[in-house]
């Protein structure tokens, strides 16, 4: 099984030169770790900047410059701000080429829930509906299963929506996954993890890709 | 024409029970704090507020939680905020949640003077209930509303005497929608300067939006999430 750092390592397989990248909060923001050398990608922070930075170093923290999990950061060369209506116009413009989030459930056609569950202290969707409903690419990165291990890929969402038909791409702890019209297809298995396990594991329709490979780290 | 007021207490002075306030701010980035400081010091109560995000416990918005004075909250996101939660259980305190691109274009679309927008956010979602659904391009978007506030109370980096707005970083956020959808746009600034100082090409937020201005003081400017990296 992938832990959280080689799930965020095998999305930014994923990445390209020149993407502008939204990275939600939680297994997606390690996906900066892991940008391959030479390869520029901008990330876009929704409360308004391009070109985010790493962590500031110790004492040079600005408490007007954060990131959309409301850390502080830094500003890269390059870098521009602006609004959050032009940062939400940006990317129901689909000009972001990517977005990675994590999500509680994913359904065979692309669902995805990941803002509520009923009964529970509701927080609110922030970004992430904006986010699904206009991404470009969506790759989601979750966890396969509930801690009592059952299938968080499902033929329906249980929860409440996010967004229609948007995931595109799932990593979780057990493989690589696409979604089609035929619902979750099963490119990549983890190191160590079986294609019946994930057969086991995985409650929506599932196709075995003809060239299904483990995961080289 | 007087802009200037002295002092959050001079510009927020005719802030009445029951009204709608928007806020600007994204966390507890850029957000009003002299103006916060006011209205919790007035007392006004039973407030609908209009801002993303609701403070944390003992700041921000938190602070005019702690003393009931909210009675409604339109955010996207009031996590970090353990009295908001409880006044909420407890039916003291209603929540309407609205995704994020959403909020900052109806409160943007009210200063373009258009009343409403069709956006793909939300459809198929809870938010979508009794809103109108229009398919262009083969694609579904929802109807939704511009609105405004009987005050809007933003927080820039620098202003001048005609209103003029510059803000900083990140902090920009929310202010400059909100500032163009108050019936009553009071502007708070670190810096108050005489007109002709600014550079006419940096404003963000062009004076005509802005009602009231004046200079705070003692910015705490709390951080929510201090992280750092060591030099190595």
């Amino acid at each position: 099984m992938l832990t959280k750092e080689q799930i965020a390592e095998r999305i930014a397989r994923e990445l390209k030169d020149g993407m502008y990248v939204n990275l939600g909060i939680g297994i997606p923001t390690l996906v900066a770790n892991y940008v391959p050398k030479g390869m520029t990608i901008i990330l876009q922070s929704e409360n308004g900047l391009l070109g985010m930075g790493p962590f500031p170093y110790e004492g040079e923290e600005d408490p007007d410059l954060i990131n959309a999990g409301k850390q502080t950061i830094t500003t890269l060369p390059g870098s521009s701000f602006f609004d959050s209506a032009m940062s939400f116009g940006m990317i129901r413009a689909g000009k972001v080429n990517l977005t990675v989030l994590g999500a509680m459930e994913v359904a065979d056609n692309g669902d995805i829930a990941n803002w509520k569950i009923p009964g529970k202290m509701v927080k609110g969707m922030g970004g992430a509906m904006d986010l699904v409903a206009s991404a470009q690419n969506i790759i989601v990165a979750m966890q396969h299963t509930d801690k009592a291990g059952n299938s968080k890929l499902l033929p329906k969402c249980s929860l409440p929506i996010t967004g229609l038909a948007c995931v595109r791409k799932i990593v979780s702890d057990l493989g690589v996954f696409d979604i089609n019209a035929q619902g979750f297809l099963l490119l990549e298995t983890a190191p160590g993890v079986s294609v019946d396990y994930i057969k086991e594991k995985t409650l929506g329709r599932l196709q075995i890709a003809d060239d299904v490979k483990e995961i080289q780290f | 024409m007087k802009k200037v007021y002295l002092s959050a207490d001079e510009a927020l002075h005719d802030v009445k029970d029951n009204m709608t306030i928007m806020l600007g701010g994204f966390g507890l980035c850029g957000i009003p704090e002299n103006g916060i400081a006011t209205l919790v010091k007035m007392g006004v109560k039973g407030l609908t507020c209009i801002s993303n995000n609701a403070g944390v416990d003992d700041f921000g918005i938190g602070l005019m939680l702690q003393h009931h004075q909210v009675k409604k909250m339109i955010s996207s996101y009031v996590g970090e905020n353990a009295e908001f939660e409880r006044q909420l259980l407890s039916g003291e305190l209603e929540v309407e949640l609205i995704p994020q691109g959403t909020l900052a274009t109806r409160c943007m679309m009210s200063g373009y003077g258009i009343p409403a927008f069709y956006t793909p956010a939300g459809v198929g979602t809870e938010v979508a209930n009794g809103k109108e659904i229009r398919n262009f391009n083969g694609k579904d978007y929802l109807m939704e509303l511009a609105f405004d506030a009987d005050f809007a109370l933003v927080k820039a980096w620098k202003g001048d005497t005609m209103g003029n707005l510059i803000f900083k970083d990140t902090a920009r956020n929310f202010n400059p929608m909100m500032a163009m959808a108050g019936k009553i746009t009071v502007a708070e600034v670190e810096e108050l300067l005489e007109p002709g100082v600014l550079d006419a090409n940096q404003i963000h937020t062009p004076g005509i939006y802005v009602h009231r201005i004046f200079q705070g003081d003692q910015y705490k400017k709390k951080i929510e999430q201090r992280t750092v990296r060591k030099k190595s």
